[in-house]
């Protein structure tokens, strides 16, 4: 039992285990790690950054919804320069893999953001999320459109230079993810993270007016795992090389496992750490458990199992 | 308090464990629930909140519910232990009521922060609105034992959904009642009664827990009397340890508005630092 090799790879980088953090989901660790040390999952995934402090949208910004959440934060942060002087030590010096979430306004946001990090020491991947609901204008959803996707990505891949990862965060909320995968895996993308939260929007029977302040919100929970599943699934079969960090609802080692099965190289959880701060260890060894089970030797033979034509 | 400093000293006492109900009794429209928890009791502070799971295992409410703790007992006979005054309005809520002795639910906690105590023996006002009044009680003992006047006003919309029990009154200098339908002490809104309570006991210090629109009230008042105003907020929260960003209320620090997350930052804010008219902000923010 102990030679399960659980180890996972996304382009150069190794991950100790394929459990990670999703963005805007564990903040930047700190109150993680009254729970665990961070050094025992595969990656903390920090909340993304943008170039500039940013206070978000209004609130309320939260609405239960069944098996989910509706969340319209909006980016809150504190800008990349009290990121990269305040977060990054302190999270290398808590022994966290780290990838960095980044987020922009512009194409050339996300440009100067990559330059900004591609001298950093200590960051394992960049994952440059394109796909962010809560923004106004929704035609700054980068990933709803190939040639936006794949325009940010350039930039990216122009401004960060050496070889750091570069993983693509897809949205579920278009007609063909295999195009958009397409479009930015083209671009230059070592990796995907799939899926970003989905559009929603709850109404309160009381006030008969929106429950968010923002009026809409991304959906999470496990209402949207087989949504995942899906997008996951049509995204290897179309590009079984490249990785995919799986994501969306994952609350147990099963879960997980079924995001493997149908193609994810390591799996984000981020709505189950909202209810359980300790949800990523336990979907870790539960998940460890559930491969020994079945009879795998390492944790890479599991990826995209559900692929293979049984004879 | 510098409140990006802050985050990485607070919770640090905050433990994960899955707690027994030792008692659930109905009071009124209200549950008194008493949990076995451990060493939890001997760090929580008034002000600080627990978060429970609730529905259990397969549950569709997949975020946990924040209560203010009501007493905490770190020396019982059965260990250290909390008490939460628990409203069955919602799904979790109910599921929470309809538990037994004997049952387990997990629970994160202690959580926030607490009431600031005076360094002097000061005149303090507790101001509490519907169940908002839990937390004021074992605030009410510590203020006292340190020397305090201890003035509380509580306040509802009508007698029965005032929780005051009789222990809780023990460390009360007094105690004025108001419900907006006259059904027990002064008939009108809770904040009506403050300015004369205010001039007749003296007050230095006020705290205040309940719906935001009575802590917005409590907040004016406060401020044309030039009050220290500690109050206990509540705004919609996902994870309740400061990851998820949600529960965030505006608040001034210098000249910048900053969004703090009440469950870090808060729940117990400094009420005159806090931008209570935040449709005003509306247009400033990003979006």
């Amino acid at each position: 039992m102990n030679s399960f090799d659980f180890s996972t790879k996304i382009a150069s980088k190794r991950f100790e285990n394929p459990i990670f953090t999703a963005s805007g989901c564990a903040s930047s660790g700190q109150e993680l790690s009254q729970f665990f040390p961070l050094s025992e999952i595969g990656a903390i995934v920090t909340k993304s950054i943008m170039s500039k402090a940013r206070t978000g949208r209004i609130t309320p910004r939260m609405a239960e919804t069944p098996s989910g959440m509706l969340n319209s934060i909006g980016l809150q942060g504190p800008g990349i320069d009290l990121f990269l002087e305040r977060d990054i030590p302190w999270l290398i010096e808590n022994k966290s893999k780290i990838v960095v979430s980044i987020a922009g306004e512009s194409v050339d946001e996300y440009g100067v953001l990559a330059r900004r990090l591609r001298a950093v020491q200590g960051i394992s991947a960049i994952e440059v999320n394109i796909s962010c609901p809560n923004v106004e204008n929704r035609g700054q959803v980068f990933a709803c459109q190939p040639d936006t996707a794949s325009a940010v990505i350039e930039s990216v891949r122009r401004n960060i230079g050496g070889e750091l990862p570069i993983i693509a965060k897809l949205s579920p909320d278009v007609t063909d993810i295999v195009e958009i995968a397409a479009s930015v895996i083209k671009a230059g993308v070592d990796g995907l993270a799939l899926i970003n939260t989905l559009l929603g929007m709850a109404i309160d029977l009381n006030t008969m007016q929106p429950k968010l302040g923002g009026k809409t919100g991304g959906l999470s929970g496990p209402a949207i795992r087989p949504i995942a599943v899906r997008a996951i699934y049509q995204v290897h079969q179309a590009f079984p090389n490249t990785p995919i960090v799986g994501m969306g609802g994952v609350s147990n080692g099963k879960d997980a496992l079924e995001l493997v099965l149908a193609g994810a190289t390591a799996i984000s959880v981020g709505t189950a750490t909202f209810s359980d701060p300790t949800a990523v260890i336990k979907i870790r060894d539960e998940l460890r458990s559930l491969l020994i089970e079945r009879g795998f030797s390492d944790f890479k033979s599991a990826i995209g199992y559900a692929h293979r034509q049984i004879a | 308090m510098d409140a990006e400093l802050n985050q990485l000293k607070i919770n640090r006492n905050a433990k994960q464990i899955d707690a027994e109900i030792i008692s659930n009794k109905k009071v009124g429209p209200y549950h008194h629930m008493v949990f076995a928890v451990g060493e939890i009791a001997a760090s929580a502070r008034p002000g600080n909140f627990v978060a429970l799971s609730v529905g259990g295992e397969n549950s569709a409410s997949v975020l946990r519910r924040a209560f203010a703790i009501y007493r905490a007992t770190d020396k019982g006979l059965l260990g250290g232990t909390i008490e939460l005054v628990v409203s069955p309005h919602g799904s979790g809520s109910k599921w929470l009521c309809s538990l037994q002795i004997g049952d387990f639910v997990n629970l994160i906690g202690p959580l926030g922060t607490a009431f600031g105590i005076p360094t002097t023996a000061a005149n303090t006002m507790l101001i509490g609105g519907g169940y908002g009044s839990a937390p004021l009680f074992a605030l009410a003992e510590l203020l006292k034992n340190r020397g305090c006047r201890v003035d509380m006003v509580l306040g509802a919309s009508t007698a029965s959904k005032i929780y005051a029990p009789l222990e809780g009154k023990r460390s009360v200098s007094s105690l004025t009642l108001t419900t907006d339908d006259g059904t027990a002490g002064v008939h009108g809104q809770i904040t009506e009664s403050i300015p004369r309570l205010i001039r007749e006991f003296n007050t230095e210090v006020i705290y205040s827990c309940g719906p935001m629109s009575m802590l917005n009230s409590i907040n004016k008042i406060a401020q044309d009397f030039d009050l220290v105003h500690q109050c206990s907020v509540e705004e919609s929260m996902a994870c309740g340890i400061g990851v998820c960003m949600t529960c965030v209320v505006p608040v001034r620090v210098n000249e910048d508005i900053k969004m703090l997350r009440t469950c870090i930052d808060g729940p117990v804010m400094n009420g005159s630092s806090i931008i209570w008219d935040k449709e005003s902000l509306k247009d400033g923010l990003t979006k």
